[in-house]
């Protein structure tokens, strides 16, 4: 611990530098590798394990079960429907699920009665859901809108408040990188892409746009007066301010991702698959992903679109020359 | 007067959250005490059980659908399922694009197809009417004195249609008992039919369609006008019908002007009951009707509206449906609540270990914040309707984390100004002051994300979305009337001013000798040293050294260096070279 508090003085007084903006040219070479990975696991896997959601169909639940044998809830399909393929899985604990192509109202409320006995338990465990093949359709449709509709949002809103459209340009990239890198994870992680794991995508989004305004706060408040400066760049200015917030970046991430971890673990291994489950793990992975987004991409890309700037090389040609002034008077002495 | 400022400042701060929390917590025992509601929050189905369905509506042809006929829509399947005697079912529209029908329990094959089929409004002659009870038995025709059709009906409105058979229903419908059952007739457009108007309180027997509620084309409402134009100061309803509806209200109304009696009205059914039996007393050649009659302003408006709806049949195709059993809600929820507190558990041990005394500031405020929110939902639920679902669970336990983040922010500027050798009293203004900033435009980036993500949402992205807005809410109230007060007190006490090692904000520990060294003094940065913890004071006279130099080079550059940028200097010979390492790789 108070090695961790001596690393944070070292970090804020600049004592310890970490080359974020220096080596930007590493990390974005990595990233491009990641962001490439991540369209391309799902394009060799060929797509999304898309949930019932997407595909359509029935789909019954069954707690507390006395077995967790396949055989009872095939053969309860087959009696209520001769011709249809089920899919029976142990998703958690004493749970059961029987997917189904779609069935028929009164099919459905046969089966569920038949898989309750097929299993011993009342009727009332048994939890049925039948969903349209364009219901999963619909809500990505919304989710797209959204994000649409955010991002549009949001860009306004940071480049009000920060004052420029570059902060708000990296921002949004950086958002874009992280989207696509979690969904790479998750179609790696062959969970099954559900409406939850889209909300989950959604609050990535959040709460990646959360992060970087938190960091792009300290950049600002750092570069404010950069035009007058002589002791250090723009860059190293964005950098000191990076190095400045690490500790407050690994904290922050840690406390988000520290319930999100606990759902993540509860909801997958005593409640199978399901609303917790799916929404936990994209925020697990999105989080984490976002918090390196903004150290090692939205920051660096920040520096990287202002480096042409005139008034920027401007500064950094008179920091030069103030350091060669500097050490020349160092060695001079 | 400067120092008690914040303290006044912080207790107004305390007082206020004591009184947000006095009132939502009276709001809520008024409630629960005059049993309007319950202390716990509502659950929604996938917690409680039951059924929920998600309907997408279908149009004929191309028509889009406005929100307004969707409300209409929602308005007829409520009466419907009302209807079957279901209670406390809940529909509501969603996006303006889906209808959601949630209930306890199953429905049964009839149910169900009531709340797909479309409404169905028809335009139909009356042919008799009666009051609406039934007619008591002893005073009922005798079989003989029944009149029989004597002829093949020449047009809708002739009494040739009633049947002996038809005419005993007549007199022994009751429609109390008839609008209660769920049972809708399903009248035979080419038959007549016995219906009844709640309206007038009166039953009809009806013949068969004339004009069906497709072929109007538009309904509105307004004043009613005079044939010299001016305004009778009654309300009326305007209908429009398209050129195939107008010709055939043409000739009803030519057919009704001379009827008397009952047959001079006709009825608009809407699933088999009346909404209005106007009479006809002029021929529509136009197709351009004006119902008039007691009409209030609202009433005229719903019949108008009901009428619009006629235009456009809504029929629903059910997009998902969810038979949730109780016990797997319970269950859900049971783990939920559980993951919440591991969550919770975590978040404070970690920011124990980080922020030592300072941790129980957040776990306080995290408490707090909790309080607020279950207060919000639980009030909600009762006002309303709100019910908090299991993606709504998960929207709280994921904001336990960002709430707690923005006390990092806050807390880590805090240190931030330590390590630049203010006092803690000072620090926690200025840090606050910087904080507050960074605070507010993160969380107002996290409520555009619930906003957007409520307005947009389907399904059960709603009450994630809902939930995660509502806490980012609680957390700024909290965050300005309790943190930060509470850490204008507590800089004040022995324990944090002084830095116990414990207290989290140890100057000694942040890097900084302590430069308050009482009555006022300040030992001037500018000769401190390098000054950490383990480095001590064996390498000052080195330190001064190089700080002079660095001071004197920042007189010569005009600047005015805080000290943080001092200490910086300091090592600028170490940093500087490191920096052109990396910047000579980045331009290899």
């Amino acid at each position: 611990m108070p090695n961790l508090a001596q690393w944070g003085n070292d970090l804020h007084s600049g004592k310890k530098s970490y080359p974020f903006i220096q080596k930007r040219k590493l990390w974005f070479i990595i990233t491009l590798v990641l962001v490439a990975l991540s369209i391309a696991v799902p394009l060799i896997k060929g797509g999304f394990n898309l949930g019932i959601d997407f595909r359509g169909g029935s789909e019954f639940t069954i707690s507390q079960v006395q077995s967790t044998d396949v055989a009872p809830g095939e053969e309860a399909v087959h009696a209520v429907a001769a011709d249809v393929e089920p899919h029976v899985t142990n998703i958690a604990p004493n749970t059961m699920r029987v997917q189904t192509d779609r069935l028929t109202d009164d099919q459905t409320l046969a089966l569920a009665k038949g898989l309750a006995e097929a299993y011993g338990v009342p009727t009332s465990n048994v939890t049925s859901t039948f969903v349209g093949p364009t219901w999963g359709q619909d809500v990505s449709q919304q989710a797209l809108i959204g994000l649409v509709a955010f991002i549009v949002l949001v860009t306004i809103l940071m480049a009000l408040y920060f004052r420029t459209w570059k902060m708000s340009i990296a921002a949004v990239v950086g958002l874009l990188v992280v989207v696509i890198i979690t969904a790479g994870i998750y179609s790696l992680s062959d969970f099954e892409v559900t409406p939850s794991a889209i909300i989950g995508f959604l609050t990535i989004l959040s709460y990646a746009l959360y992060d970087t305004v938190v960091v792009f706060d300290k950049i600002r408040e750092n570069t404010e007066d950069i035009e007058s400066r002589t002791d250090a760049t723009f860059a190293e200015r964005v950098n000191l301010a990076i190095n400045q917030t690490l500790v407050r970046s690994i904290n922050t991430s840690m406390v988000a991702v520290l319930p999100v971890a606990s759902i993540l673990f509860i909801g997958a291994y005593l409640l199978g698959a399901g609303t917790l489950r799916d929404l936990a793990l994209a925020l697990f992975v999105g989080i984490i992903v976002a918090t390196l987004a903004t150290i090692f991409v939205q920051a660096p890309l920040y520096a990287a679109l202002r480096s042409n700037e005139k008034g920027i090389k401007e500064q950094a040609a008179r920091v030069a020359a103030t350091k060669a002034e500097a050490t020349a008077w160092i060695q001079g002495s | 007067m400067a120092l008690t400022q914040p303290v006044r400042h912080a207790r107004a701060g305390l007082i206020w959250l004591a009184i947000i929390h006095v009132l939502l917590g009276g709001l809520l025992a008024a409630g629960v005490f005059t049993n309007q509601t319950t202390w716990a929050p509502k659950l929604a189905l996938d917690l409680e059980g039951g059924t929920q369905m998600i309907l997408a509506p279908r149009v004929q042809g191309d028509s889009q659908i406005s929100q307004e006929q969707l409300d209409q829509a929602v308005e007829i399947i409520r009466q419907r399922v009302d209807g079957t005697g279901v209670s406390e079912a809940e529909i509501t529209t969603q996006s303006g694009r889906n209808v959601v029908v949630s209930m306890p329990g199953t429905p049964d094959a009839k149910t169900r197809e009531l709340i797909q089929a479309s409404a169905n409004m028809e335009f139909r002659p009356v042919i008799t009417g009666a009051p609406w009870t039934a007619t008591a038995a002893a005073d009922r025709t005798a079989d003989a004195d029944i009149p029989a059709p004597t002829a093949e009906p020449a047009n809708a409105s002739d009494t040739n249609w009633i049947t002996k058979a038809l005419y005993k229903k007549f007199e022994a419908y009751d429609c109390p008992t008839e609008l209660a059952s769920a049972e809708r007739p399903e009248n035979d457009p080419a038959k007549p039919a016995i219906t009844c108007d709640p309206g007038t309180q009166y039953k009809y027997i009806v013949g068969p369609v004339e004009v069906p509620g497709t072929d109007i084309s538009d309904a509105s409402f307004g004043m009613a006008n005079n044939s010299q134009g001016i305004s009778t100061g009654q309300w009326a309803v305007n209908l429009e019908f398209n050129s195939e509806g107008a010709d055939k209200f043409r000739q009803v109304t030519e057919r009704l002007v001379s009827a008397t009696g009952f047959q001079n009205q006709f009825a608009i059914l809407l699933d088999g009951v009346v909404l209005s039996a106007p009479t006809a007393n002029a021929v529509i050649a136009d197709g351009r009707a004006q119902i008039t009659g007691s009409f209030t302003e609202e009433s005229a408006r719903a019949l108008s509206e009901q009428l619009k709806y006629g235009a456009l049949p809504i029929s629903f195709e059910i997009q998902s449906e969810q038979q949730i059993s109780a016990t797997l809600g319970q269950d859900q929820l049971k783990m939920g609540l559980i993951a919440g507190i591991i969550g919770l558990a975590l978040v404070a041990i970690y920011s124990l270990f980080q922020y030592r005394a300072l941790g129980f500031v957040t776990i306080l405020s995290l408490i707090i914040a909790g309080v607020l929110t279950y207060l919000a939902i639980a009030i909600l639920g009762w006002v309303q309707n709100y019910r908090l679902s299991l993606a709504g669970v998960a929207g709280i336990i994921v904001a336990i984390g960002l709430t707690a983040d923005s006390f990092i922010v806050y807390f880590e500027r805090v240190r931030d100004e330590l390590r630049s050798g203010r006092p803690l009293t000072a620090a926690v203004e200025v840090g606050w002051d910087r904080a507050r900033r960074t605070i507010l435009a993160s969380k107002a980036v996290n409520l555009l994300a619930a906003v957007v993500l409520y307005i947009v949402a389907v399904g059960n992205v709603r009450g994630f979305a809902f939930t995660l807005g509502l806490t980012a809410i609680a957390d700024l109230i909290v965050v300005f009337l309790f943190t930060h007060p509470m850490l204008q007190l507590l800089a004040r006490t022995k324990f944090f001013g002084e830095g116990h090692p414990l207290s989290g904000m140890d100057p000694r520990l942040l890097g900084v000798e302590p430069f308050y060294q009482g009555a006022g003094k300040f030992r001037s940065p500018a000769t401190e040293g390098v000054a950490s913890a383990d480095s001590q004071d064996d390498d000052a006279a080195n330190g001064s050294q190089r700080s002079l130099r660095d001071v004197r080079k920042a007189e010569r550059n005009g600047e005015r260096l805080t000290i943080a940028e001092r200490r910086r200097l300091q090592d600028n010979s170490s940093v500087t070279t490191g920096d052109d390492k990396g910047q000579g790789a980045d331009n290899a």
